[in-house]
């Protein structure tokens, strides 16, 4: 199941009234669930709160901040195709550290992180493309 | 041939060209502003990528991630519609840099076209009949600018040569302006076009807006479609079109076509393009090039059975010109009024949630709109949400067609400039025929 499918269930749930809704097909499962929004956040999508297909299906209810991304790109976790990823789950990270690259146009961006804290979830799979405003990091 | 475009605009026209390419199983990347998720183009298309916050600065007009979509998407080729990048010289050859298909010019004709005063020349040179002017940059010598405008004869024009549109423009009727407006002039082209140059023309009082429209392929071949008249105008803007232009014979229609046509082969024109004209005293001047698909478009598409948007697509994929010359024949008559989201008096911008939206419909009734009952028209872009286009076997057929279209249009929850409309279709000198280009102005001021 791509992640332009999985955002399209989302829109179809998040202008329901659902708050709850696993799908399956195939060997694949997604359950989609709605959480609390903190009013604070800029991006009230629940598209925020699913992670890639792949890792998990189940998506827990969400509170806490994004690192979105400032434009169109390829994502990397890392600098270069064998170096160490910039960031793991459960490091802690303050703002303008380096979080991951986009690339656009044959040139690599660092994108620096907006929030302090610690990484609590990395919503994208490396090498995955990304739309501006996509949520790329749980920040908590 | 191209198997998938990037829609590099929004609105009416990305809807347009996403019909175009699902009509030939072309796939679509809909790219959009955050503001823009709800587009009914960016719903339908095969993917949607979002490039930016609203600011058509740091979304639609934004080159890299316009250009980063198209890679991320694996698209063949960008369709820039009208306004935003599509006359941008550099955003057209960035895009064929980095391994796409622009859907246009090549960049060379598009800068060409884009100075107006190098337009005006290579149109002297293919032998398109234009204003008498300075014909070419006006120098510094106060003396000799001076002398050229007394040439030239008052009143007259001056003109930005990076400007175009009704842009960067002042009219001189007293010598002892002249070069005061010179400056003026310049200085305002500076910093809005971020060039200086201008050049002048005779001003003339009461001309009629008159455009044709061509298709050049890879191939040498080019054709035109006939005119269109645009005259009726408030503020340079169009606000209702039609094709043929009123009493324009098929003698003067072959004469500056076939000219038109000579040019694009001179300068190896591709794509879709359009000559406007100044016709008056039964005179053509040649004002500018457009180098891109039209607002207007479909009043051509209605006369001539030609689907433009198609075309540019075929253009681009290489393909010969689907018509010869002798296969275009201007049938009927098609009318189209601009349906902005303003207030119908005082045209302040009416963005808004739509609570209602019923199409009219019927013979000869073609409507080209984005609007759906639910949609949010931003307020970050410009008013147009619609366009309806009326055709009948003759003027007064297409005239009566378009007064119950536009009786029928429902459009609840913004303010529109339908009654606008319904008053121009009403008056007695539209109905003639005709009219030249300060007559909207003239009938509004008028009534108030």
């Amino acid at each position: 199941m791509d992640i332009r499918n999985i955002k399209r269930l989302i829109e179809l749930v998040s202008g329901s009234d659902i708050t709850e809704i696993e799908i399956q097909t195939g060997e694949e499962t997604i359950r989609i669930q709605r959480g609390q929004v903190p009013t604070v956040m800029m991006s009230t999508s629940p598209i925020a709160q699913l992670s890639a297909p792949s890792k998990s299906p189940e998506v827990p209810p969400q509170s806490g901040r994004f690192v979105t991304s400032p434009m169109v790109g390829t994502f990397y976790r890392a600098p270069s195709p064998n170096a160490k990823p910039f960031v793991e789950v459960g490091q802690r990270v303050k703002v303008g550290d380096t979080l991951c690259i986009i690339e656009a146009m044959k040139m690599l961006n660092q994108i620096e992180s907006d929030q302090s804290g610690v990484i609590k979830s990395i919503l994208v799979e490396n090498g995955e493309p990304v739309e501006y405003g996509q949520s790329l990091f749980a920040v908590e | 041939m191209i198997t998938k475009v990037v829609i590099a605009n929004r609105g009416e026209i990305a809807l347009r060209i996403l019909r175009a390419c699902h009509e030939m199983d072309i796939r679509t990347v809909a790219v959009h502003s955050t503001a823009d998720r709800d587009l009914k183009h960016v719903l339908l298309a095969d993917e949607s990528v979002c490039i930016g916050p609203p600011p058509a600065n740091a979304s639609y007009l934004n080159i890299p991630a316009v250009i980063s979509a198209a890679e991320v998407t694996d698209a063949t080729a960008i369709h820039p519609g009208y306004g935003f990048l599509s006359e941008n010289a550099d955003f057209a050859e960035r895009v064929e840099q980095s391994g796409f298909v622009f859907i246009g010019p090549r960049p060379d004709n598009i800068r060409l076209m884009g100075d107006k005063v190098q337009a005006i020349l290579a149109m002297k040179r293919a032998g398109v009949p234009t204003v008498p002017g300075s014909d070419g940059p006006l120098g510094n010598d106060d003396d000799e600018n001076l002398r050229i405008a007394a040439e030239v004869g008052y009143p007259l024009i001056i003109k930005a040569a990076g400007g175009g549109g009704g842009r960067g423009m002042r009219v001189v009727h007293d010598p002892a302006e002249l070069l005061n407006y010179i400056a003026l002039t310049r200085a305002e082209a500076a910093s809005a076009f971020s060039n200086s140059t201008v050049y002048l023309e005779r001003y003339l009082e009461n001309p009629r807006h008159v455009e044709f429209q061509v298709l050049s392929d890879t191939h040498g071949n080019a054709i035109h479609l006939g005119e269109r008249d645009c005259s009726m105008q408030r503020r340079h803007q169009k606000v209702v079109e039609e094709s043929p232009a009123p009493g324009i014979t098929t003698k003067m229609r072959n004469k500056i076509g076939t000219r038109c046509v000579q040019a694009c082969q001179e300068v190896g024109y591709r794509g879709a393009g359009t000559f406007e004209f100044l016709y008056q005293d039964g005179q053509f001047y040649f004002i500018e090039m457009n180098t891109r698909v039209q607002v207007e478009h479909p009043v051509t598409e209605m006369v001539t059975g030609v689907d433009i948007v198609r075309e540019q697509i075929l253009i681009a994929s290489g393909k010969t010109l689907s018509y010869r010359q002798e296969d275009i024949v201007l049938r009927g008559h098609a009318i189209e009024c601009r349906v902005n989201a303003e207030d119908p008096e005082r045209f302040i911008p009416s963005p808004g949630m739509i609570s209602a939206y019923h199409p009219p419909g019927g013979p000869g009734i073609r409507v080209d709109s984005h609007l759906y009952s639910g949609y949010r028209v931003p307020p970050y872009y410009d008013s147009l949400v619609g366009k309806l286009i009326a055709h009948g076997e003759d003027r007064s057929r297409a005239i009566a067609r378009m007064k119950n279209a536009l009786a029928e249009i429902v459009v609840e929850g913004i303010k529109t400039n339908v009654p606008l409309h319904q008053k121009i279709l009403e008056d007695k000198n539209f109905e003639a025929g005709g009219t030249n280009i300060h007559y909207l102005e003239k009938m509004l001021a008028e009534s108030n």
